[in-house]
């Protein structure tokens, strides 16, 4: 029995040792002839592998993407690490969260030929051309009009129909505080209602609002076209084209194009000693590239900065996009946000 | 040979072992004879090297100070044995031989001899767990001598055991300590074990030693009444009563002598004797004791003539064995 | 003072110094650094910010929710683990074994696991939809208590089985019914493990983070979660750091209290593990108050399943056959290669925390004469504890900020995330080998010593080879930890090589019903393994030893 179990052992030790990770190599950035550029990015970064490689091919440059967080605590992060960054460009960084980033001085400038249609995205007040915008999407409140229709209640229209008695405790929204949609939701009720943006959500909450933690749950849990009991959801612009029935012919959801805030997702390069500053601009250039561009609505659910790309047929048909979206001045939100949150924390819970 | 000299070991700030000078030469069986609590198990523990002690323990001359215990060459064996539960009998046998690096067969061979010799052949493959407690310390005694220790160390091995168990294992240990030559020093509270067991005797109370010498020579002159006491006298007895006694014993009368008696020594009945008044009586498979007022020297502690029986305030004949009757030491008479 | 004296201390150092220095740069450096952003914000020192977050009304609300709901999950989880105990530890029945590892996964299950676990089952469209618990603090406590609900069980059946039964059966015989019995005699045995669970689980639920992240959803705040949202989301460092020092304080002076209460007067009593018995009629209380915490361990559990099987109202195993391809196209790695990397990841964690746990345990376990020595060993002692007292948000971002330059540059190393779940698992592992090592009597070292076996031979042949069940044991503890980490391994991670707890966490960040389910599949996935992990471990345990 001893033997048995020594023999156990050290077939359990070897069997370790080949699984251990002692002795790989550290990928750190500092590559020896910076052939190799890393791009850091939010977890919800996505693209085709193809794309990458055509990349990869076509300018010599390995690619290592970094998918570190969620798009706030993203830039929370390169703030943090601002000394001694964690790689040579970023992709992710929105409106909401990019003044904070530029005045920590966190991007060195670049000023790339943008495509058409994408210079009105560009961050108001960026002077150095530390940001360039790669795609938008716009944040929306979303209903269920099949249930509105099942349930003969007529469709809210506006933000101030959600806290009338007729939508209570059909509403969820994700937190400001914990997720990119939420916190773009917030500042459409501050661009919407300015100072009294709190008697709006003091409103809401009396109104049963629920708040939940991420988009996630929110869309995917309490609405009602995901199994829950809530058909009012704060989601994208684009969602109709993902509720579509069998046939794909109509979509059973619809945005609500009164109060929407819009979003731009930025990249930028990292400022720093070690950075590969040619393999960053290579990378910013290839996602403002007509194939990454065309590829941005089905990997990543936003719409392309540049105004000629061809959309998805279903994104054309049923993704809807406001004319109109609520505006809060960057700067004000760079100083404000910090007490904006913790007063809307407040406000919410408990 | 072990030589101790003004050893000494203190836990925090009591000594519990106050300076004790020690000897035991190569093939002696010493016994530390002393009541619980008394210092001789730390003495022997700082033997051994487990504990920290001043003064001088020394083997053949060395100098033991800064040898750990593993490079004595003196092998403990404790009151419960200690044995490795998780190894055989024969595995617990062989440890020590193992360490030294013998070959396979060699082990087995002399755990066979060993185990022959503690009388429990054929037990090699069972775990400690299943054995009895007699058996266990039989175990423990040939892992010690598996050793080839320098020095035994034993610490109570029998305590443990019931009271018929004590008597055999104690000869059996006498026996083959004697056969295999074995230099040991044990420390026990059993005056029976130790007499059964050593050569030579130390009696120690309060850290120190109060005693020392052969077996019989410590048992025939206790060195004072204390000392007596715990050596099995009931009695100790001076002036008019001690002269007395020595008369009734046939022994010389001596000036000023303390004299201890043994209960065995003062035999009551009919017939010729000393006059004594019994106090108490009572009877045991191994005949009568009782307590008898013995005219001219007072209460002790006796035993009656076989088939005799009798009552309280009843008047009998006493009459006193010389072997059971000590001289106490004159100068330490006096305490 | 002798030589050998002299030359063991030094001995004893040299172990001491590797543990504390690898918990010195692992944990007290990056918490430190965090710590310094906070307090000494543009590099001055201003104590003020901190005490400003103190006074705020949310931090005490924050501080008050956090105790309370840890007070009532401590005490709910107690009065559930008790009866358990006992039956699963002192009772014999058919499946026993199975039915304690089957209560034992919850604790080792992924915290996102747990969270998305219970809401399966509390959302409005699951089983129990009905009860309203979505995002109440009722759900927060409920989830709390499936958690920890393990760890008294575990500690207080394993003191419950090594107790001797003969003090019980003297009360008995002096005509003590079986509740005077258990009041008298068994309670007061037990209250030092039980002092010691309700301790350890109060610790967890304080700092509980994924749970409450997942399950408070917004509306309640702990102060872990707090935290979080302070460092990752408002990057308000002070208030982060103030709040840091409180938690650190809270839990260094709940460890003294623990330490004391704990303590035996005599550790080295030689277990009698008694016989479990065949249940009675009078046990039925408790069997059945197992049996409905069974089911309520169970039911999560069994909802998560149900949903990773069910799409459109069919059952499919679509959802785990995306696992082995990237599921949509979405992942640069497919899942199974995540859970090859929490695998590897895993084993490195393993070695490490067990190298580092034997470590430890062999040094606080050693007898020492000196009350300085005694002290020393106190607080040696703890000093492992705290990771268990920090939030992982806080190590995380500190690992970020403090291991970025030479010779300490490690953000890339593959080696930064399991030393950071060993670090996890280290009181966990000490705590399962400290109670056996020191069970061993000392004499039994002297004895091998005396019979010439120097202090190597004496480890190998009397600690090791009584401890090496346990230590196995550890290792699958450690190992279970490894697999199922998800606070601190989700900010160091490498991109490249995910985890599979991280893996399921970004797969629910996903749109799309299919992400939905396969982090779902990938749970289940993960659940099975560590429930397998944990019967193995269950079988190699020495009855008797093994509490946390």
């Amino acid at each position: 029995m001893r033997i048995r179990a020594l023999t156990g052992l050290t077939a359990l030790a070897l069997l370790a040792g080949g699984c251990s990770l002692v002795g790989q190599e550290d990928d750190g950035a500092q590559g020896v002839k910076q052939t190799q550029v890393t791009l850091v990015t939010h977890e919800s970064f996505d693209l085709p592998k193809d794309l990458v490689a055509t990349f990869e091919k076509d300018t010599g440059y390995d690619l290592k993407i970094s998918k570190l967080a969620d798009a706030g605590t993203l830039t929370n992060q390169l703030v943090l690490t601002k000394d001694k960054p964690v790689g040579d460009v970023v992709f992710g960084i929105d409106n909401a969260f990019a003044t904070r980033a530029i005045e920590e001085g966190v991007f060195s400038g670049y000023a790339p030929a943008l495509p058409a249609g994408a210079e009105q995205y560009e961050l108001p007040g960026d002077g150095d051309d530390a940001l360039t915008p790669v795609d938008t999407g716009a944040v929306c409140v979303n209903v269920d009009s099949a249930w509105f229709r099942d349930q003969g209640v007529p469709e809210p229209q506006t933000l101030d129909d959600l806290t009338k008695p007729a939508y209570r405790d059909l509403f969820v929204v994700p937190a400001a505080s914990t997720s990119s949609p939420g916190l773009a939701f917030l500042l459409a009720t501050i661009g919407r209602y300015g100072e009294d943006w709190t008697g709006y959500w003091k409103r809401l909450v009396a109104n049963g609002t629920k708040v939940v933690k991420g988009w996630t749950e929110a869309y995917f849990e309490d609405f009602t076209f995901s199994g829950g009991d809530r058909p009012i959801v704060v989601s994208y612009d684009s969602s109709p084209a993902f509720t579509l029935d069998k046939a794909g012919r109509k979509t059973s959801t619809r945005a609500l194009l009164d109060g929407c805030f819009r979003q731009v997702e930025y990249a930028g390069v990292l400022k720093s000693g070690s950075t590969n500053t040619d393999g960053a601009h290579a990378v910013i250039d290839w996602l403002l590239s007509p194939e990454v561009q065309a590829a941005l609505p089905g990997s990543m659910y936003v719409f392309p900065v540049a105004e000629d790309t061809t959309l998805p047929a279903e994104w054309a048909e049923f993704a809807k996009r406001p004319e109109k979206t609520e505006q809060v001045d960057p700067a004000e939100i760079a100083e404000k946000r910090k007490a904006w949150l913790e007063e809307w924390t407040d406000l919410t819970s408990r | 040979m072990l030589e101790l000299s003004d050893v000494s070991v203190a836990f925090e700030g009591t000594r519990a072992v106050d300076g004790v000078d020690l000897r035991v030469a190569d093939g002696d069986v010493l016994a530390v004879l002393g009541p619980s609590g008394c210092g001789k198990s730390t003495l022997l523990r700082a033997v051994a090297g487990l504990e920290p002690a001043t003064g001088t323990i020394a083997w053949d001359g060395a100098d033991l100070r800064g040898t750990p215990t593993h490079r004595r060459g003196f092998a403990l064996m404790f009151q419960d044995g200690q044995l490795f539960d998780h190894l055989t009998v024969a595995r617990n046998v062989g440890y020590a031989q193992r360490l030294r690096g013998l070959s396979r067969a060699a082990v087995r061979a002399e755990v066979g001899d060993l185990l022959d010799l503690v009388g429990l052949s054929g037990y090699a493959e069972r775990l400690p767990r299943t054995l009895s407690g007699g058996e266990r310390q039989r175990v423990a005694l040939a892992r010690s001598l598996a050793a080839k220790p320098r020095l035994l160390l034993l610490d109570e091995p029998l305590s443990a055991l019931d009271a018929g168990l004590r008597v055999r294992l104690a000869a059996d240990l006498r026996r083959i300590l004697v056969e295999s030559g074995t230099t040991a020093l044990l420390v026990t509270h059993d005056q029976d074990e130790a007499f059964a067991v050593a050569d030579r005797l130390a009696v120690m109370r309060a850290g120190r030693i109060v005693q020392e010498g052969p077996t019989a020579e410590v048992w025939a002159a206790p060195a004072d009444p204390g000392t007596a006491a715990f050596l099995g006298y009931p009695h100790v007895l001076r002036e008019d009563a001690a002269a007395t006694l020595l008369r009734l014993a046939g022994r010389p009368p001596v000036p000023g002598a303390v004299v201890a008696v043994r209960a065995s020594a003062v035999v009551a009945g009919p017939g010729e004797g000393q006059p004594a008044t019994v106090r108490s009586f009572r009877l045991t498979p191994d005949g009568a004791r009782l307590v008898v007022d013995v005219d001219g020297v007072g209460p002790l502690d006796g035993e009656g003539v076989p088939g005799w029986t009798a009552a309280p305030g009843e008047r009998v004949a006493v009459r006193v064995d010389g072997g059971g009757v000590a001289l106490l030491t004159p100068d330490a008479s006096g305490s | 003072m002798s030589l050998d004296r002299t030359a063991r201390r030094a001995a004893y150092v040299a172990l001491a110094v590797v543990p504390v220095a690898v918990v010195a740069v692992f944990f007290v450096l990056p918490v430190g650094a965090m710590l310094h952003r906070g307090l000494w914000p543009e590099g001055r020192f201003a104590p003020g910010a901190v005490l400003d977050v103190l006074a705020r009304p949310r931090t005490g609300r924050v501080l008050w929710f956090t105790l309370w709901t840890s007070t009532l999950a401590t005490t709910l989880a107690v009065a559930l683990g008790l009866p358990a105990a006992y039956v699963l530890h002192r009772l014999r029945f058919p499946g026993r074994a199975v039915v304690r590892a089957a209560l034992l996964v919850p604790f080792v299950l992924p915290t996102v696991v747990v969270g998305l676990a219970v809401r399966e089952l509390i959302a409005p469209s699951g089983i129990l939809g009905f009860l309203g618990l979505d995002g109440t603090p009722a759900a927060i406590v409920a989830g709390l208590v499936f958690f920890n609900v393990a760890v008294v069980i575990r500690t207080v059946g394993v003191a419950w089985e090594s107790l001797d039964r003969r003090p019980g059966e003297a009360a008995a015989a002096l005509g003590a019914s079986p509740w005077q019995v258990f009041r008298t005699v068994t309670f007061p045995a037990l209250r030092p493990a039980v002092v010691s669970a309700a301790s350890v689980v109060f610790l967890f639920c304080a700092t509980a983070f994924g749970v409450v992240l997942v399950l408070g959803g917004v509306r309640y705040s702990s102060v872990e979660t707090e935290i979080y949202l302070l460092t990752a989301d408002l990057l308000d460092l002070p208030a982060a750091a103030a709040l840091s020092l409180v938690q650190m304080l809270a839990v260094v002076v709940l460890l003294v209290v623990v330490g004391r209460l704990r303590a035996v007067p005599d550790p080295t009593v030689r277990r009698a593990s008694a016989a479990p018995a065949r249940p009675h009629l009078r046990d039925l209380p408790a069997v059945a108050v197992t049996a409905a915490t069974l089911v309520a361990v169970a039911l999560p559990v069994l909802a998560l399943v149900v949903g990773s099987l069910r799409r459109d109202g069919h059952w499919t195993l679509d959802f785990y056959r995306a696992l082995g391809g990237s599921a949509d196209g979405l992942f640069e790695v497919s899942l199974a290669h995540a859970l090859l990397a929490s695998l590897r990841i895993a084993v490195d964690a393993t070695w490490m925390s067990l190298l580092l746990g034997l470590a430890v345990a062999f040094l606080v376990t050693r007898r020492v004469r000196s009350r300085g020595g005694r002290r020393a060993r106190a607080v040696l002692d703890g000093f492992f504890m705290l990771p268990l007292g920090v939030s992982a948000v806080t190590l995380g971002f500190g690992f970020l900020i403090a291991l970025d330059s030479p010779p300490l540059d490690l953000r890339a190393s593959p080696l930064l995330v399991p030393v950071a779940q060993a670090l996890v698992a280290l009181p966990i592992v000490v705590r399962t080998l400290v109670p056996v090592l020191a069970g061993i009597d000392d004499r039994q070292r002297q004895a091998a010593a005396s019979l010439g076996a120097g202090p190597l031979r004496t480890l190998l042949t009397v600690d090791l080879a009584v401890v090496w069940r346990p230590v196995l044991a550890a290792a699958g503890f450690a190992f279970a930890v490894s697999l199922g980490e998800f606070g601190a391994t989700s900010f160091i991670v490498r991109p490249a090589e995910p985890t599979l707890p991280v893996v399921i966490y970004r797969l629910l960040g996903h749109p799309g019903p299919l992400n939905h389910g396969s982090a779902l599949a990938a749970s289940v996935v993960l659940a099975a393994l560590t429930a397998a992990v944990i019967l193995v471990v269950e079988r190699l345990r020495v009855p008797g030893t093994g509490a946390w």
